[in-house]
């Protein structure tokens, strides 16, 4: 059977990695091959590194970490962050990245989804959501790595979530803001919705505390991988003893 | 021994270098068959549809060495899809060197598609030379939309909505339906196997 997959999230800000609460206040947290090693070696099934400077700012991903991380760790991992072209994917796919993926950009051209899927294939393709609540319904938001910049989309996030995977989306990340870094426990009742409509993996995000948050999550919305940051960088949770503790509560993990 | 790696100027190639690199390995990447020729070993990396992938072979000249080839091959995700007859992802040919098609992953309701994560290695054939060192059930990194049923080629399977082959051997043609550069220790020992072994099944050949 599938494991259920633990996912550490490197938010990278000038090639360091960071973590903000609810995407402000950033402080460093640590050197991002260090840091990759470490995770890997624990016991992770998968890394996503997201520069949450670059999507703002204009600027893209250096190819260059990307390619020091592929080097040093023998697990698959995504890189988002600003990606706006095939070519700056291209780049960063063939300096060893496994996916990619698109947050802001899906939304600005949602035809560069397809454009990826065509050229490199649905499975490298993630995208990746920010979405609250607003006025009782799920809605998403556009450049949440800047405070300044951050606003909220169009498009309604189950509306988005039909309209990727139709496009050729073949992971959803689905960031639940309003949880993000408060470590409450993650949204179950938002991702339980997306889950109804979402037939390729689905990985939860925001709201990881405690070892119960990540059995909830699997048992309760059915997602595909789990997602975290700071519980994990902060030495909150040891990812061999939330492994362990999961095997034990029945879900199916990676030991 | 140098191992030949062939571009197939798909994304996974980085991923497969650094992983020889990790094992010490000493390797080339190579377009066309000519560069190989000193090469005793040959590597088929492939993500990406199979489609263009094989027209990337036929251009390169591979289609026509890989169906005489007799060193050791070792096929990765798309490439072992490609070492089978046919593939109904872009209806096209493939390079028949064992028998087999390649079909699309049933998507059952709940059946999240396509198959992607860590999933256990069922061994079908206990002497299969890539699973020697590796526990039974021990879990490999797939990711794929497409998939070849399990037949009288697999010596592994992996279970997702059906038995898929997850190695698949043919003499000394072999190939890994999931990605051994990107599955950890157990990954880094399949491909050292490949690389190291001088086994009865590839003597048999």
């Amino acid at each position: 059977m599938l494991a259920k997959r633990i996912i550490p999230c490197l938010d990278v800000r000038d090639g360091r990695v960071v973590k903000g609460v609810q995407f402000k206040n950033h402080e460093d947290v640590g050197d991002i091959e260090t840091l990759a090693r470490r995770y890997a070696r624990e016991g992770a099934d998968e890394l996503v590194f997201y520069d949450i400077s670059a999507s703002p700012s204009g600027k893209v991903v250096e190819p260059e970490w990307v390619a020091k991380v592929a080097r040093a760790i023998d697990i698959p991992f995504c890189v988002a962050g600003g990606i706006r072209s095939l070519d700056q994917a291209r780049a960063r796919l063939f300096a060893g990245a496994d996916k990619i993926s698109i947050n802001s950009p899906a939304l600005e051209n949602p035809d560069f989804i397809d454009e990826l899927a065509r050229e490199f294939g649905s499975q490298c393709v993630v995208i990746g959501m920010d979405s609250r609540k607003v006025d009782g319904r799920w809605c998403l938001h556009q450049y949440t790595g800047d405070p300044d910049k951050m606003r909220q989309a169009k498009a309604q996030t189950l509306d988005w979530v039909k309209e990727v995977i139709r496009r050729g989306a073949g992971e959803i990340v689905l960031n639940c803001m309003d949880q993000d870094g408060v470590r409450e426990g993650y949204d179950i009742e938002q991702l339980e919705a997306v889950r109804e409509v979402c037939s390729v993996p689905l990985i939860a995000s925001g709201g990881a505390g405690a070892a119960a948050h990540f059995r909830d999550v699997f048992e309760r919305a059915r997602v595909d991988g789990a997602l975290a940051a700071s519980v994990f960088h902060k030495g909150v949770i040891a990812i061999p003893d939330l492994k362990s503790y999961l095997d034990t509560s029945g879900v199916e993990v990676r030991l | 021994m140098t191992i030949a790696v062939i571009n197939t100027s798909t994304a996974n190639i980085a991923s497969v270098l650094y992983a020889l690199d990790r094992l010490g390995a000493a390797y080339r990447l190579v377009d066309c068959p000519e560069e190989a020729q000193d090469c005793a070993r040959l590597i088929l990396p492939g993500v990406g549809a199979a489609g263009p992938a094989m027209a990337a072979l036929h251009k390169s000249g591979w289609v026509e060495v890989l169906r005489k080839e007799t060193r050791p091959l070792l096929g990765i995700c798309l490439g072992m899809q490609l070492l089978f007859d046919y593939s109904e992802e872009s209806d096209v040919a493939l390079l028949g060197l064992i028998p087999g098609r390649v079909e699309r992953l049933k998507s059952e309701p709940k059946l999240v598609w396509p198959h992607m994560g860590w999933n256990a290695l069922e061994a079908v054939n206990s002497d299969e030379p890539l699973l020697n060192g590796v526990e039974p059930g021990a879990r490999v990194y797939f990711v794929h939309g497409f998939y070849v049923k399990a037949g009288p080629a697999c010596q592994a399977k992996a279970h997702y909505g059906d038995d898929i082959t997850a190695i698949a051997r043919q003499g000394y043609i072999v190939g890994c339906q999931f990605h051994p550069e990107r599955s950890g220790a157990v990954g880094a020992k399949i491909l050292e196997n490949f690389i190291t072994n001088t086994t009865s099944a590839e003597a048999r050949s």
